[in-house]
């Protein structure tokens, strides 16, 4: 593991500058999902669900439906984009493209490639939350300035699932393994990790099981800055995600290793 | 730069690789001067790329050392690559990226300013006879296009060693030919090259010395046509439709029979006489008398059992 941290350097983003190249090349269509997607998420619970349920308690005062769910789905954005990016895409180029193998004939070690990859994977987090960010700022749905602290929220939630991401990558055998993590993991987080209802109605339990979960505190923090809401709580969320971030992205890194090199 | 005046190109010395089990290469050790073109010959699952991928820092040894131009590939395999260029066996060609870019991203991996780059590049491209694909996509390249992209990439860090691991294996005539004329090209620049293939007749057109793997182990060691002089000789005999009687009488002769189905292999010790002794005894006997090649060596050495 030491020599896997002292063998980490800046050409780490040279690999980053690859996967980098290859999205702003077709950016256009890449950007056209994270566009999108909040448009139609306002559209559908605004119009929709909206109707039905006028405003929901959060945090001791009422707020609009979608005021709460808005901040909702650019956690949910954070945790799709960079887990994709680090499961299926990274695969892609482990696996099929062989792009790993060409990297490393150059002076680039094995660790550059995969810092390279989790980085990447966090800066689609990035690029899908600041995009969104826009999106719904200009539907008045974002208080200001704080709402920008969803760009380093993307990035340390970002390099969190990512590393998760990446850390299945380790272990897959096949492509569709990822179906494992993705119904076990991600879409329970998806759907009770405080994004499209206030946690605090579960029971007691399952409220216990749903802070464990990491994307109930990216989505704690990404509400609180799109809110404007300082919560005496919210430095718990911030070391949660900060210090779990790194210590899964070392894990990944040593688990990717070995994967890598027999 | 780095190393002695003397100092060989790739010196691997016990090279021992063990995975899942397996002791994929067991002891090797060979030099490569300067310069020289060497081919690592071998069936499959000898242990050729894998020795090589040990050289070339892609697999750690399991014990023994490797180096480049003095350099270990273990404690400095920044440094080595730096100096190598490596042509794998697998395609792995950037098929995001077009033919021009596949060599400039490439070249950002080895910190080469952007401006020399392009430069090398288009040179390598023209070299190669991709100049008018720049823009095609890797997807849309015939596969002797691809390898030939292949060897322009190796070569873009203007490496000191160039490692092809098979680089003709699956390809026609023609673009075989076109990668040996290359090669060749390349020998003038006194660039060395270890190059591992099953091909004979590319080891003997390009290698001034082969080496012989099997088992992972080294077998034999020496210039193609030394190694065809010491192991079979000048000269040998194919016959088919014989008689026992035919297969007695070449068993008789000094020299090495060997019965393999239907056909009848004589290496004969002394070669010059056996033509006129068989128009002599037997002659309506179906034959073929033919110079010795490497691929008798190479079958002589390793055997004709099947591999894979």
């Amino acid at each position: 593991m030491r020599s896997t941290l002292r063998n980490l350097s800046f050409r780490a983003l040279r690999v980053w500058q690859r996967d980098a190249d290859v999205y702003f090349t077709t950016w256009k269509t890449e950007f056209l999902p994270p566009l999108l997607e909040p448009i139609l998420y306002v559209l559908a619970f605004g119009l929709g669900l909206g109707q039905l349920i006028h405003h929901v308690v959060y945090n001791g005062h009422a707020l609009g439906y979608l005021e709460f769910m808005a901040p909702g789905i650019v956690a949910v954005a954070i945790m799709f984009w960079s887990f994709f990016e680090s499961t299926f895409a990274s695969y892609v180029r482990m696996y099929y493209q062989k792009t790993f193998d060409a990297i490393l004939a150059t002076p680039l070690l094995v660790e550059d490639v995969i810092l390279g990859e989790l980085l990447w994977a966090t800066s689609k987090a990035m690029i899908a939350a600041t995009i969104m960010l826009g999106v719904l700022g200009a539907l008045g749905l974002v208080a200001w300035p704080t709402g920008l602290w969803v760009v380093p929220i993307a990035f340390f939630g970002g390099l969190l699932f990512s590393a998760i991401g990446l850390l299945f990558t380790s272990m897959v055998k096949t492509i569709s393994q990822f179906n494992v993590p993705m119904f076990t993991i991600i879409m329970p987080m998806f759907t009770f990790g405080g994004t499209f209802f206030p946690i605090d109605i579960l029971p007691r339990w399952a409220l216990a099981v749903a802070w464990c979960l990491p994307l109930t505190h990216v989505a704690f923090l990404t509400r609180s800055a799109i809110l404007g809401d300082a919560s005496p709580h919210l430095w718990v969320s911030a070391v949660y995600v900060v210090a779990a971030s790194l210590a899964l992205a070392a894990v990944a890194l040593a688990r990717m290793k070995r994967r890598l090199v027999p | 730069m780095n190393g002695l005046p003397n100092e060989p190109a790739i010196a691997a010395r016990d090279l021992c690789k063990a995975y899942s089990g397996v002791d994929a290469v067991r002891g090797v050790s060979f030099d490569v001067a300067p310069g020289e073109v060497v081919g690592f010959l071998g069936p499959n699952g000898a242990g050729k790329t894998t020795t090589v991928r040990m050289i070339s820092c892609f697999l750690p040894p399991t014990s023994g050392s490797a180096t480049v131009y003095g350099v270990d590939v273990r404690s400095r395999p920044r440094d080595v690559k730096r100096m190598l260029g490596i042509c794998p066996q697998e395609d792995n060609l950037d098929p995001d990226f077009d033919v021009l870019k596949n060599l400039l991203a490439y070249g950002r991996y080895f910190g080469i300013p952007g401006r020399e780059i392009r430069a090398r590049a288009e040179r390598l491209l023209d070299f190669v006879q991709l100049g008018d694909r720049k823009k095609s996509a890797v997807q849309e390249l015939s596969g002797g296009m691809k390898r030939r992209l292949v060897l322009a990439r190796a070569l873009l860090n203007e490496p000191r060693v160039l490692i092809l691991d098979e680089p003709t294996t699956g390809l026609d005539p023609q673009a075989r030919h076109a990668i040996w004329t290359r090669l060749r090209g390349l020998r003038a620049t006194g660039v060395t090259v270890l190059l591992t293939t099953h091909y004979m007749e590319e080891a003997a057109q390009l290698c001034d010395r082969v080496i012989v793997v099997d088992h992972g182990r080294v077998l034999m060691d020496g210039s193609p046509a030394s190694l065809v002089e010491r192991e079979v000789g000048h000269t040998v005999v194919e016959a088919w439709n014989y008689e026992p009687t035919f297969a007695a009488f070449l068993g008789s002769l000094p020299g090495r029979l060997e019965e393999v189905g239907d056909r009848l292999y004589f290496y004969p010790a002394a070669g010059d006489h056996v033509e006129r002794l068989l128009d002599e005894r037997f002659p309506g006997q179906e034959r073929l008398i033919r110079r010795a090649t490497l691929e008798d060596v190479f079958l002589k050495l390793t055997g004709r059992a099947l591999r894979d």
